[in-house]
């Protein structure tokens, strides 16, 4: 599956933001390119819209966290060109000492909304500017952290009698209300502190 | 009060072969109706309901029967497939994916093991290709089968889900005779198949290639012509060529635009490069579009099998798995008579198959759309990561942008056309 229009990318790339491109690799036939974080979406902006590069498709946005703790974790955008059929894998790296945060690319593809919030649910990484960060896969209250990473264990944090508990004092009736579908549309315009008092579960009066 | 005008604009306009108009006028357009100022209602629907196709829940504000908002809500299902595929060696994956598309587990299998081959650098035989493009076509038309047969269900046509469903058996005692199994096949190794068809099963499966085209056409029958059938589904969750790309959908969503993007002819993996098939391409983006377009696929599939007969005939007695003592077991009589392929064996079971370390995407044209698995490896002979590109997780997402706006009966007939699997979307 070795595709030779792909490596160009690499070429143009640097051309264009020299320091940005961190390096580059090709494993198992598919190219991928390590950027700078804080210029990925300038990046990928251009990818989409330099008419030589025309990658119009995300197919995927995912991360990794190795094994090996000292390696940062990388986020990691699988993109596609649907005119000239090429591949191209993106990636940028973060410190886990640090916050992790990456600037949203809802903005460039609205495909990006949901993958995005899956990174988020499982990885804790933050995407900046994103419409509607909110859990996807796990529920809003849940409180054990992001499974996928590697200080996760298999069965989670909490005992299975904690879990129980929990599960068996969450407030069913919660998941009905009105408050839910409003906060959807205006979490943007939720003061930080209201924002806090959702994301804990609190969920205030229902009308 | 306020006085509006309401607007039909139910189909798009069209004729069928004979010169027929197909458009049906459902309302008189451009009456004056008054319009009462009305709170919105939120109603809810699922995670259980039939009509969610599995435990999907739908939150929908409504403004008298118009939907204004419509908010997803998953993971019900969740497993954290992802996450236990850390813990096992690579075929030990193999069960898990049989999981996720449960409507096309062979075919899911199939992506797994190729993944890992593009991972290792390995070639399968040709027996095994053709194997495995069979497996993937059977999955497909009973992917299709239940998605025609459910959504017809849904929008109150009852016979066509009969009539499919008892294909849909046939192609599951094909798959049962063939893996043991009608729904958790396991089917892959890396490097092969876990098994194969048993003797006189092609013959069978030649049978159904005959009889499965004529069912098909009494379906299109049925439904290509049928008013009720236009009416609820012609216009009907429209996304435009654009959005559909913007939106990263794929698959018979993704072609239903307009878009000619088929992994098998574009990205070609098992040799589909070398088989006569067409891919169905859309015009409207709405739900007529893509039953049209799923529609002629399983004609398509029903041709790609037959080929892939006529070539099987020909490999007989061909090998079918690799012979790389790295990834298949040597044979059990060997394995106990010579002490090689003992060790080869017991390293295989003991401490599973170990690629190099790097990574590997590999896209592969699953009923659904396209599905990718992404494998990182660091060497040992566990992942570091397995990713599941999921189709029909990304096609949902663009769920609320083709329900905005219209009615709540429609958004039944847009999920329907959609074709979810909640396996693969909570994982």
């Amino acid at each position: 599956m070795t595709d030779p229009s792909v490596s160009p990318s690499v070429a143009a790339l640097r051309g264009q933001f020299g320091a940005a491109i961190l390096r580059d690799r090709v494993s198992c036939g598919d190219t991928i390119v390590w950027v700078a974080a804080d210029r990925a979406h300038e990046i990928l902006a251009w990818l989409r819209d330099d008419p030589g590069q025309d990658f119009n498709f995300l197919t995927d946005v995912t991360a990794v966290e190795y094994r090996d703790g000292e390696l940062p974790l990388e986020v990691v955008y699988q993109l596609r060109s649907l005119g000239r059929r090429a591949d191209l894998r993106l990636k940028l790296e973060l410190d886990k000492a640090l916050p992790l945060e990456v600037e949203s690319v809802c903005d460039l593809w609205s495909g990006a909304n949901w993958l995005e919030r899956e990174v988020f649910d499982m990885f804790g990484i933050t995407f900046r500017n994103h419409p509607d960060l909110r859990r996807i896969l796990m529920w809003e209250t849940y409180a054990e952290g992001f499974p996928l990473r590697k200080d996760f264990p298999l069965r989670g944090h909490f005992s299975r009698s904690e879990q129980t508990r929990q599960a068996l004092a969450a407030n069913p009736e919660a998941h009905y209300s009105l408050e839910e579908l409003s906060i959807a549309a205006s979490y943007r315009d939720l003061s930080v502190e209201m924002r806090a008092r959702l994301a804990r579960g609190e969920r205030g009066e229902v009308v | 009060m306020t006085t509006r005008t309401v607007e039909f604009e139910l189909s798009t306009p069209g004729v069928d072969a004979a010169g027929r108009d197909i458009r049906v006028p459902l309302g008189v357009p451009g009456r004056e109706v008054e319009d009462f100022p009305s709170e919105h209602v939120l109603i809810n629907i699922g995670p259980q309901h039939p009509a969610t196709h599995g435990v999907l829940r739908l939150v929908i504000e409504l403004d008298g029967e118009t939907v204004v908002r419509c908010i997803p809500h998953i993971g019900y299902l969740h497993s954290g497939f992802e996450k236990l595929a850390e813990y096992r060696h690579y075929n030990q994956i193999i069960p898990l994916t049989d999981r996720t598309d449960y409507l096309a587990p062979m075919s899911n299998n199939v992506c797994l093991a190729l993944a890992v081959e593009k991972l290792m650098d390995i070639e399968i035989t040709e027996r095994c290709q053709v194997l495995r493009v069979i497996a993937c076509e059977m999955s497909r038309i009973i992917s299709h089968i239940v998605w025609l047969g459910t959504t017809g269900i849904d929008l109150g046509a009852f016979t066509p889900f009969l009539w499919l469903f008892h294909q849909r058996e046939l192609i599951y005692d094909l798959q049962e005779s063939w893996t043991g199994a009608r729904l958790t096949t396991s089917l892959t190794r890396v490097g092969g198949m876990m098994a194969d068809v048993p003797d006189g099963w092609e013959d069978g499966l030649r049978t159904f290639c005959q009889g499965f085209p004529k069912v098909l056409q009494e379906v299109d029958t049925m439904f290509t012509n049928n008013a009720i059938w236009c009416g609820r589904n012609q216009g009907v969750g429209v996304i435009s060529q654009a959005d559909a790309i913007n939106g990263s959908l794929s698959g018979p969503l993704l072609r239903s635009t307009g878009v000619d993007y088929d992994v098998r002819k574009d990205r070609p993996y098992l040799g589909y490069e070398t088989y006569d098939f067409d891919v169905p391409v859309g015009e409207h983006g709405d739900n007529y579009d893509r039953y049209l377009v799923r529609l002629e696929e399983m004609f398509q599939s029903t041709r790609i099998l037959e080929q892939a007969l006529d070539r099987l005939a020909g490999l007989r007695d061909a090998p079918m798995n690799v012979a790389d003592a790295r990834v298949i077991l040597p044979p059990k009589s060997r394995a106990m008579s010579d002490m090689e392929s003992m060790i080869h064996h017991f390293k295989q079971v003991m401490e599973g198959i170990h690629p190099p370390a790097g990574e590997a995407y590999l896209g592969i044209e699953n009923p659904k759309g396209e599905l990718g698995y992404y494998f990182v490896s660091d060497g040992t002979a566990k992942p570091v990561r397995w990713r599941i590109r999921p189709p029909s997780f990304v096609n949902l997402s663009a769920l609320p942008q083709m329900c905005e706006g219209a009615l709540l009966s429609d958004v039944i007939a847009t999920n329907a056309s959609v074709d979810i699997v909640m396996g693969e979307i909570d994982r």
